[in-house]
């Protein structure tokens, strides 16, 4: 089956007064019809530098895109400039973006019923009367009572969970392909997550889309994804299905995230953090990125280059040299 | 029922706390934020109570008020068998000592103007705990020792170090006076998750080590809070709803809010997740302004029945050690 969207060895860099950081390196990743992938990583990782990269949304300069191609129906959105009419067809439209900070992301100066109306004029070409129409069934179908009331609504009259049902709504408001979820329910509570990921599975479902969630929560992952991207330090480290991923991790930093989370059953057992810090991404040597934490390393490791992602089993691939030694050091 | 003299570390009754809001030239009262309203619970001596709940369910509040950063609206709060909820502040600074928090957020409670040695150093000058340069220089290595934190690191200034690092010189400060109880409001909150196990052991190893230390463990983190609590309370606008020892309350949860809670919270584990069933709960958490009558979670409860909105329910036991507010059960 061919991918719906194809990043290939995509790299991105920001040049900063020390130094250039290369933020993103060399990231391949497919998201294919209808499934929901999770990009997992810890702050600084590239998860979201990543995906502003795919909508070109990357402000230049300090940041620039430069490797790698992103195939979607047909053509490589790179080649596009960023504000071209080309870019501007996909961004927000057949791909959408829901980030975690729905107040900025929102104009607090307009209705949201008025924000979501410009979409639907702008994109689909609706005349007033059919958006007008449109917008309110689209907060109905994210769940907002009163809908035809809440339409006239500024953003500060919605509370957390109802602003990023609102960002939702924007989302899918001109049918995209593709709904990029960045931590967009990080920022809320235990039972308005639920609400609000539980909606969004449910669309999914209905309206046929594919979701990436990215996120540092495994068990976010656990619960919703199929698949699913380990990052760390601007690279892929793991992917596979979650099943795979989650439950027989593979590289030692998979394992080491999962192991230094609470989690029901650990009785009183301490848990294994991972040592040090993650790396400056400015000075990245050529070796393994995780080498200096990783608690399984041998002194060959040291010596070698940078590991590549290798198949362990079908669909499921590691980037370390140990696992590709076939010395598992995770089983 | 038992009596303050029981050796509780900590003994809270009926705190409550309203914030006034106000309005018009003249700022007059018009109404009460019930931001904590009726609490009451006790804490043994090296025990970890964890608090948990969504925000604005008033548990920072609760902290705040215990190291008396707020004085409570009523209600008696009991540190080692001493009543402070009322004492004037100039009572309140040399029991400072005692009590302690570590708050959220490492950036903000550091002063970035004081090199970290004299962060921690401060409570041992203000309540005079060591007599001399040589004393107060070794008791400050000694709890960078304690917290896992390089002794050279002494002169170095919160802005340089990483979040990690600066929860550590947080606890070391909490710890200087020689505490009886610390309250912990969300310290790994702000962390990533590697660095949040580091601290995590790091609190449980002090508890371990230094008899008779105290956590009040706040967090939204359900998991974390069953990790490191002896027993946990479930807080719901303002009122505890269900407290209980953590397995007990983790595996046998009564309370229909804590059920819908952690069934909300997922886990690293597929297998597992495939066999939760979440309890989406509906609508979102009134107003303390103007909490709902009778059980205050009777909206959204999935089992609601006539009667929970007419008569407030009260925490009453249900087994040993195990307490519920729900008329229900």
């Amino acid at each position: 089956m061919e991918p719906l969207l194809r990043v290939e060895n995509l790299k991105v860099e920001f040049h900063t007064e020390r130094g250039t950081v290369a933020a993103v390196n060399d990231v391949s990743y497919d998201i294919y019809d209808g499934e929901i992938v999770g990009l997992v990583g810890e702050s600084g990782s590239g998860k979201t530098v990543s995906q502003l990269a795919v909508m070109q949304l990357v402000r230049t300069p300090p940041g620039l895109i430069t490797g790698g191609r992103v195939l979607f129906e047909g053509a490589d959105l790179l080649q596009y400039p960023s504000k071209s009419r080309e870019m501007r067809s996909v961004r927000g439209r057949k791909i959408a973006m829901v980030f975690q900070e729905p107040m900025t992301s929102l104009n607090p100066a307009l209705t949201v019923g008025l924000q979501l109306r410009e979409m639907l004029e702008l994109h689909l070409g609706m005349n007033r009367e059919a958006s007008r129409e449109r917008s309110v069934e689209l907060l109905q179908m994210v769940g907002i009572p009163d809908a035809e009331k809440r339409v006239k609504d500024y953003p500060h009259q919605f509370s957390g969970g109802m602003r990023q049902r609102v960002m939702v709504a924007m989302a899918i408001s001109c049918n995209p392909k593709i709904v990029i979820a960045d931590e967009a329910t990080t920022a809320l509570d235990a039972t308005t997550q639920l609400q609000l990921l539980e909606l969004m599975r449910d669309l999914v479902k209905r309206l046929g889309v594919s979701l990436v969630l990215v996120t540092h929560n495994l068990g976010v992952v656990a619960r919703y994804a199929h698949r699913v991207y380990v990052m760390y330090a601007g690279r892929i480290v793991e992917h596979g299905t979650v099943a795979q991923v989650l439950s027989c991790p593979r590289h030692p930093y998979t394992r080491g995230l999962i192991q230094c989370v609470p989690r029901p059953g650990l009785g009183d057992r301490p848990l294994i953090s991972i040592d040090g810090m993650p790396p400056d991404l400015i000075e990245l040597g050529s070796a393994c990125t995780f080498l200096p934490r990783c608690p399984y390393r041998e002194p060959t490791c040291e010596q070698e280059v940078l590991p590549k992602l290798e198949v362990v089993e079908p669909g499921h691939e590691v980037a370390c040299h140990l696992v590709s030694k076939g010395s598992d050091p995770c089983r | 029922m038992k009596t303050p003299s029981d050796g509780y570390a900590l003994e809270v009754r009926d705190l409550k706390m309203y914030f006034p809001v106000t309005a018009g030239l003249l700022r007059r009262k018009v109404a009460d934020v019930k931001a904590v309203d009726g609490v009451s619970f006790a804490i043994r001596p090296g025990e970890t109570l964890g608090l948990v709940g969504e925000s604005g369910c008033g548990k920072t509040t609760v902290g705040r008020c215990i190291v008396r950063l707020y004085r409570p609206t009523s209600g008696d709060i009991i540190l080692e068998g001493k009543n402070i909820s009322r004492l004037p502040e100039r009572e309140i600074r040399p029991l400072r000592r005692r009590m302690n928090i570590v708050f959220q957020d490492p950036f903000g409670s550091l002063d970035p103007r004081q090199s970290i040695g004299s962060i921690v150093g401060d409570p041992l000058k203000r309540h005079r705990l060591v007599q001399g340069k040589t004393a107060y220089r070794d008791r400050i290595a000694e709890l960078f020792e304690m917290v896992g934190l390089d002794r050279n690191l002494t002169g170095r200034y919160p802005h340089e170090l990483s979040g990690g690092q600066r929860q550590r010189v947080a606890v070391a400060r909490a710890l200087a006076g020689d505490p009886s109880l610390i309250v912990c409001d969300e310290p790994v909150s702000a962390l990533d998750v590697s660095i949040q196990a580091q601290t995590i052991n790091l609190l449980r190893d002090l508890q371990r080590k230094i008899e008779g230390l105290t956590y009040l463990f706040i967090s939204h983190d359900l998991w974390v809070v069953q990790y490191i609590s002896t027993r946990v309370a479930v807080m719901y606008l303002g009122r505890i709803v269900e407290i209980a020892e953590s397995e007990q309350l983790y595996e046998k949860p009564l309370h229909p809010y804590t059920k819908a809670l952690l069934s909300a919270a997922p886990v690293c584990d597929p297998e597992l997740e495939s066999t939760r069933h979440p309890i989406v709960l509906q609508g979102e958490t009134p107003s303390a302004l103007n909490p709902p009558s009778g059980c205050r979670f009777h909206p959204r409860c999935p089992m609601a029945q006539p009667e929970c909105r007419e008569r407030d329910p009260v925490l009453r036991s249900v087994g040993e050690d195990h307490q519920v507010a729900c008329l229900l059960i």
